[in-house]
Order: structure tokens, then sequence, then C-alpha cells
């Protein structure tokens, strides 16, 4: 694999005197925009007398890299020596901004922000000097942790200046450091909990201790809604070590938490033991008559018709697929799929009075933190919410359903409550990635290239689980991928149908594109097929500018770049060696996505092997801006392309009875080592956009990118995911 | 009941069926050893008894009574990481870090019964040791780094 650096500067546009920039810095912007408090930079930097520098992280590290790639941005605005910086992960607090950690957008939203703060601290320090030697602060300059007087060669270490440092009016105004002077950013930093994990000492929420410290885990509803009629405990409280057995109210409000009956005790084998002798009878409600295949057949149906929302039409594709006399048409269909983060939802609380301290592994604090309130009718600033190190996020943290119902059960004890969940707690009260029927139907113009694309499809849309339609109704966000897809087409159409349903829908990795780009991608082959043309240079010739905006695109953050698009297509099809001839039996494939406002392209190469297929090379290549840490940055899209052939291969949840049918890793089963290609190879593009996140661009064009390859070797096409193929 | 993890002896008061994974984590303190299953499917819960890597989920803690428990914790000796360590820190192979020492103390048995793996026995020994971050191509690079290391120390 290979990485590179970008070796321009991160903010093109706003370069001043030797590419050097000006801000006004992050601090005053926050208290400017109305947060509870003004911000100094020791917020997010302290520096011991000893010198040992701590740079506090607001965003959730759940693996994406994130306490490294923004210390690292502080720590190279502030020259701190990176051998001596620990990181510490921020309680909740407004005075923060967001801290919400999804969308991947912790580096583009962030950014500015840590390196301005260290740029603060940095010209405090050198303030400070300049000061004690009685010179002008133009003659000094900072190393890594001191400060040097250049005339006289004289140096102070951070660590001594600190105190006096501390002194120093904030700056208003910082200068930020032009590309040339970068010491660390674009150079491969290790990630900084990697040794607490070696050593077992990571302390993941799973792993909070405290004095007194109760565990409860919690009998939810066997069907999605359904409510608790009688509970019998009698069993259950005769098991040694269970202290008391509490009811838990569902939560709806978008919240999402199950009703249900939660056994607490001295530790989690004793409430383990104690919820099997639980004798709960429920109240299943209307959910109950749900299955999957109740599901696909309404799905089916509604892409029959015309769409009940349009989420947009260029020019006029029924009319011309009526005057056509070869309409292609395809079908394809996806299953609810789950997070499964190896360490299962939990969350730590102590309720005492009208006050709650809670240990969450969460990526939405201030969500985790207003639910509680809310639930326990305590203002929001009676929760202390520390915010744990989490074993995987993938999108299940951004809920905060665990979090309010362990406030929930720890509100009826006198001590701090952990409430874990079990693997079947985990996999059968997720908030799945959607199902989805696609239906898209094109006629070819003589050049071969489509004239009408009419995109149906049906969904229960995520955004249903947590409220009533917005303006733009649920399909636009459904149709994130299919709706602003990038290929220009004159007539063109996306319709949506909601999907009613109870079973809980939330964010998944790259979230909507996940089921669309894999319609899209699979469909744009299969025309490329048909017209006999290319599939590389069929979708070069066809990315333009979205023709369909994307409503409520905030600030043209949505706008596509065609050129961007193109870039990574072409450098996964360099480094393929696309267009290089296949012998009979292999094939080669090849998708590509905007997501998250970055770009990714994979081929794939597969050789068909009797009944199977065996996957010979992974090729994936990204657009992210600059690379703040080529080290993390690689392992996101490793992990990003991984993780999608997990989901291509295997996943998928049912839904019988209003219930999921999965509940541990033996139905429902995730990538295994031997299934890994020996050849998984991962390029960035060097681009000077503004940088963007990394943790779901390289998602959801591997499925796609696969089932090219696999039609390519084979002649057969897979349209329903999992992919029903065998690897040999 | 007493166990013996990492040469301490720890007396326990637990019910005897209770698994050896819940009695390390809630009794004895150590949660380096990580919950992901409950049902010997996952493998992040690995720890060696008697130097055999099992899985502490399913494994009843009166199982091990008078035999050598050893945790992740207990992994490096007398100050110095174990060669699996040291290779994991050397690749960097964690992303959430969740499954890692499960997948540590699994490759520190194997190095032991298989100083040099193959690409395949690697592949093998972890094939049902899962990462949801699909750490898999690092951990295979560490296996293969540790080995070496161990060979050479």
């Amino acid at each position: 694999m290979t990485t590179s650096m970008s070796r321009r500067d991160f903010l093109r546009a706003s370069a001043v005197g030797g590419g050097a920039l000006f801000a006004v810095v992050a601090f005053d912007r926050l208290a400017a925009q109305g947060q509870a408090q003004a911000v100094r930079p020791d917020t997010w930097v302290r520096i011991a007398p000893d010198g040992a520098i701590t740079i506090t992280v607001a965003k959730s590290e759940m693996g994406q890299g994130v306490r490294t790639s923004l210390a690292m941005l502080t720590a190279e605005e502030m020259d701190a020596d990176w051998a001596v910086v620990r990181v510490e992960q921020a309680d909740h607090d407004p005075k923060y901004g967001s801290q919400n950690t999804g969308g991947s957008a912790s580096i583009r939203t962030s950014q500015r922000t840590m390196r301005e703060a260290g740029a603060a601290i940095r010209a405090m320090l050198v303030s400070a000097a300049a000061a004690t030697w009685g010179v002008a602060e133009a003659e000094c300059t900072t190393e890594p942790s001191k400060v040097l007087h250049r005339p006289s060669g004289r140096t102070l270490g951070y660590g001594a200046l600190a105190a006096k440092a501390a002194a120093v009016t904030v700056p208003a105004q910082v200068r930020l450091k032009g590309r040339r002077e970068f010491r660390l950013v674009g150079k491969a930093q290790k990630s900084v909990i990697t040794q607490d994990v070696i050593h077992g000492t990571a302390v993941y929420g799973f792993d909070v201790k405290l004095p007194g410290l109760l565990v409860a885990v919690v009998q939810r509803a066997p069907v999605f809604g359904a409510k608790v009629r009688q509970v019998d405990a009698t069993a259950a409280r005769q098991v040694p070590g269970v202290v008391d057995v509490v009811e838990v109210p569902a939560v709806a409000e978008g919240i999402g938490v199950a009703a249900g009956v939660a056994v607490i005790a001295r530790h989690t084998w004793a409430a383990l033991r104690g919820r099997s002798a639980l004798k709960v009878e429920w109240d299943l409600g209307p959910a109950a008559v749900e299955s999957s295949a109740g599901h696909r057949a309404a799905m089916r149906a509604a892409v029959e018709t015309v769409g009940k929302e349009i989420v947009n039409r260029v020019g006029d594709p029924d009319a011309v697929l009526a005057a056509s006399s070869k309409v292609i048409t395809a079908d394809y269909e996806l299953p609810f799929i789950a997070h499964a983060a190896m360490e299962p939802m939990n969350c730590t609380a102590h309720v005492q009075g009208n006050r709650a301290e809670v240990w969450s592994p969460s990526q939405t604090p201030a969500r985790s933190a207003q639910g509680i309130a809310r639930a326990l009718g305590i203002p929001v600033e009676n929760v202390t919410l520390h915010v744990t190190l989490m074993g995987g996020g993938f999108g299940r943290r951004l809920n905060a359903d665990y979090s309010v119902e362990a406030a929930l059960v720890a509100r009826k004890v006198q001590a701090p409550v952990k409430v874990v969940w079990t693997r079947e707690d985990d996999l059968r009260h997720d908030f799945y990635r959607p199902c989805a029927h696609h239906r898209i139907a094109a006629s070819l113009g003589a050049d071969g290239f489509p004239e009408a694309w009419r995109h149906r499809f049906s969904t229960p849309a995520i955004a249903a689980t947590y409220g009533p339609p917005g303006p733009d109704g649920y399909g636009t966000g459904e149709a994130d991928g299919a709706g602003n897809m990038a290929y220009r087409i004159a007539n063109r159409s996306c319709e949506y149908t909601l999907l009613e349903s109870a079973v809980p829908r939330g964010w998944w990795r790259a979230v909507h594109t996940t089921h669309t780009v894999f319609a899209v991608e699979s469909f744009l082959d299969e025309l490329a097929a048909a017209a006999g043309k290319d599939p590389l240079a069929y979708r070069l010739a066809m990315i333009d500018e979205v023709t369909v905006p994307r409503p409520a695109a905030g600030a043209g953050d949505f706008k596509l770049s065609p050129a961007r698009l193109r870039g990574v297509l072409q450098l996964a099809a360099d480094k393929a060696g696309w267009g290089t001839p296949m012998a009979r039996g292999r094939g080669r494939g090849i998708a590509c996505t905007f997501d998250h406002l970055s770009y990714s392209a994979i081929v794939v190469e597969v050789t068909a092997r009797g009944e199977g297929i065996h996957i010979d090379r992974i090729v994936c290549a990204a657009d992210c801006g600059p690379v703040i840490n080529p080290n993390g940055a690689t392992q996101q899209l490793q992990g990003g392309v991984l993780q999608a052939l997990s989901v291509a291969l295997h996943e998928r949840i049912t839904v019988k009875g209003g219930g999921v049918e999965q509940g541990n890793f033996n139905t429902y089963q995730l990538l295994r080592l031997p299934e890994v290609p020996r050849q998984v190879e991962v390029y960035f593009a060097e681009t000077d956009a503004p940088p963007s996140g990394l943790g779901e661009t390289a998602v959801p064009p591997l499925a796609p990118a696969l089932a090219n390859a696999i039609a390519m070797a084979t002649g057969k096409r897979l349209r329903s995911m999992p992919l029903e193929v065998k690897l040999a | 009941m007493r166990l013996i993890v990492n040469g301490t002896a720890y007396d326990i008061d637990a019910p005897p069926d209770i698994p050896l994974l819940w009695a390390l984590r809630d009794l004895i303190g150590l949660t380096g050893t990580k919950y992901g299953c409950g049902a010997a499917l996952c493998g992040v819960c690995t720890v060696h008894v008697d130097g055999e890597p099992i899985r502490s989920c399913v494994t009843p803690a009166a199982e091990a009574v008078g035999k050598q428990i050893r945790t992740i914790e207990g992994l490096a000796q007398g100050g110095k990481d174990h060669p699996v360590q040291q290779a994991w820190a050397e690749i960097d192979v964690p992303q959430c870090g969740y499954c890692q020492t499960g997948q540590i103390m699994t490759v520190a048995a194997l190095l032991e019964a298989n100083p040099d793996p193959s690409d395949e026995e690697i592949d093998e020994a972890l094939a049902r040791r899962y990462c949801r971050c699909a750490t898999y191509l690092r951990i295979r690079q560490a296996v293969r780094r540790a080995a070496e290391l161990k060979r050479g120390s």
C-alpha cells in the first residue's frame, strides 16, 4: 500500500504572505457564537512545569483515530514535541462546541479550531519568552517544545514558560503554519491509544470501574414496540448477587429506549442468571406482524408505481422510456444490516437526587446528556457526562438509547450502575441500516449513453425513526447517492416511497450510500455492458456537475467536484492496471462514490474457481484533500473496504414476528481473516481541497465493484445483498 | 475459589458456574480481557490457561482453579513487552482496539506452538477472531513481525 501527502496548503484560498494564514482565534469565535462562556486556549492545551503537554480532544474516539489526528493539528501549530503530548478525552461540555462525532466530519469541522488553539498557545509562549529575555518577539521562533531567541541562541522550554504564558493576553489573531513548516502533519504518526490497547489498560465504556459499582442487564421487548404486561421476578431475586429488579419504561421521542425489565446485581454473571430467571409477559403490539418477507413484498410493490415522493426530476424520463423500444430495467435488493461493534452497547450511570453522573461510550455527548435530563426530569446542567473510549461506533453510538436507559435503571438504586448489553441484546436492539429495494429503468441512445434514467426505490427511512418528515420529506435524505448521483443524463428522475416499519433504523457507516451506490454503480455497469463500452470510460464520460442539486445542502458543501471524482476513478484504475487483458474466467470491476464530501473509487479483481470466486485484489483510491495522518488515513480506507466486504459477503438482519432473528455471530457472520484478500492497496489523491473525512467514503463502492467484477468473470449479475457467492 | 492470574493468587466469592471472563473482569478487576459474544464465537475474551489459549467467556472459572491463568495484563515480562505486543505497536495494528487483546493473546499462544507460521497457518489460527474495524491486513503483518522478533530474542 502507498500513502502520499499533499504538499500544498490546507486552505488554499486564504494564503497570506509566505503561505501563512491569519484567522480570528477559535475560542473567540465560539464565544461570539453565543456559547455559554468564552473559551480560552487552555481549554484545549495544558502545559505542566515539567513540559508535559496535554491536548484535549472533544470528538469521540471509536477507532477512527481522531484523538491522534486532532491532537496532531494542535501540536503542529504550537510546535509541541509530539513525544511529550498526552491526549485527554473531553467530558461533555458546550464550551467545546459540537462534540457530535459522525458524518466523517471531525477533521473537516474541527481542524481549524484545533490549529488555531495551537497557534495561539505558541504565540503566548513566544510572548512570555520575549518578555523574560527583554527582546522583541520578532526575534524569537520555536522548535519542538521550546522558544529560541535567534540572535543569541538562548532557549526556554515550554514547561518553564507555561506559568508566564498563561498570563499573556490571548491573541485576537494567529498565524497558521504554511505547508513547508509542518513537522508532524502529513507524516505518519501512530495512534495515541495503541499502547493502552496492547497492554489491556485502555478503558472502554465496558471497563469503567467505580466504588460500589453494580451491573445490570435488561430484558428488552422481544417485539419492537412491545410493552411489559406483567413481571414475575421472584426467581430472579433469589439468584445470589441480584440486588434489585426494576422496570424500564419505553422512551420514544427519537431516543428509542425499548421497554424492558432490568436485573441489577453485584456482577455481570449474577445479573445474567437473574435475567434468565425472569418471567415477563408482554403486550406485543402491532409490530408483531412484521417480517422481512412482508417488507420485501411491500417495497417491491412500491416500485411498481410512481413513488410517493418525487425526490427530483429533470427532463421527462417517463416519456422517453415509454417511447423507447429497448428499456433496460433491473432491481437491487438489500437487507437490514447491524453495526455489530465489538464492544456491545453499555453505559454507566449514577443518579443522586437531581444530579446524574454518566460514563458513556457515545458519539453524541450532548444528545445523550439532553436525553438523560429529559428522562429523569432534571436540568441538563445537572448531567455530568464522561465520554469513554469506544470499541467501535460506525454510527450506532450516535443514538442515546443505551445512555438514557442506563440512567433510568440507575435512578432506582443508590449506587452507580453499569448497564451492559449482551451480543444478543446488541444485535436485536440496534438501529439498523434500512433494507431497500431499488428499481432503475433506462434507455440508451444511439451513442450508447442513457437518454433516460428513472430510479424508484423504497426503504423504511432512517429519519422516520426519529421524527416526522421535514419539508423535503424522507426521500431526499434517503436518496443520497442516487438522487444526487454524479452522472449526467438528460432525462432523469428519482422517486421514493416510504416503507412503514417499527424496526428502528439508524446511521450505518456511510449511511444511505451503502445501498444507493450499490444500485447505481451496478446498474451503470449493466448499461455499459449493454452498450459495449468500457465501464471506466463510460463513467468518466458521464460524470459532470450534479444536475439535480441536493435540496437543503448547506453553504454549497455538497457541491460535487467532477474533477475529483474522475480523479479517484483514474487513480484506482491506473494503480490496478485497468485495461490490461484478463484471462477467461477473470473479472475486474470498478465503482466510485462521493460520500461525506470525500471521494473514492475501488477496483476489484476476481477469478472464478469452480462454483466459487476468489478475490485476487482490491485497489482503493480516495480523495479527502490533504491527509493529516497517513497512518490513520490508511487504516480508515483498509478498514472501510474490508468492513464493506463483510457486508457484501455475509451480513443480513431478518425480521420475523416483529423481532430480529439473528442473535449472535453464528447467525450474523462477520468477515474472517481467511476471507481477507492478500492484496488490498489504498492510495490517496493529492488535492488541495479543504480537508474532509475518511471514515466512510471507502465503504460504498466495494460491493458494486465486486458485483461488477463477478459479472465479468462469470457472466452472472448479482443484484441482491449479501451477494450470493462462495469464496474459493 | 482461588484463581492464580499472572502469578498472583486471588480468592473470589463467586458462584461455581461463573465464566472465567466475568471472574477476571468483575471480581478481580482485570478488564483487559473483553466480552464480545459470550458464546465462543468472536475470540475477544481469549486468555491463556496453562499456556493454552481459551475462550474465557464460556470457560467456567472453576476449571481454571489450580492452573496458571495469563491475561493481557501479564503478558509483558520484567517490564519488557512480549514480542507480539512489540509487533502490534510497531505495525500500529489497532483501530478501536477492543478485540486486540484477544488477538494478541491468541497470537502469543500460536507462536509458542509454531514459531514460524505460514500465511495459511496464521489465517487458520485467527479464523475465529473477529475484528469489526477489520484491521486484518495489519494483524497478518504483525503476526509475521512478531514471529521474527520472537525468533530473534
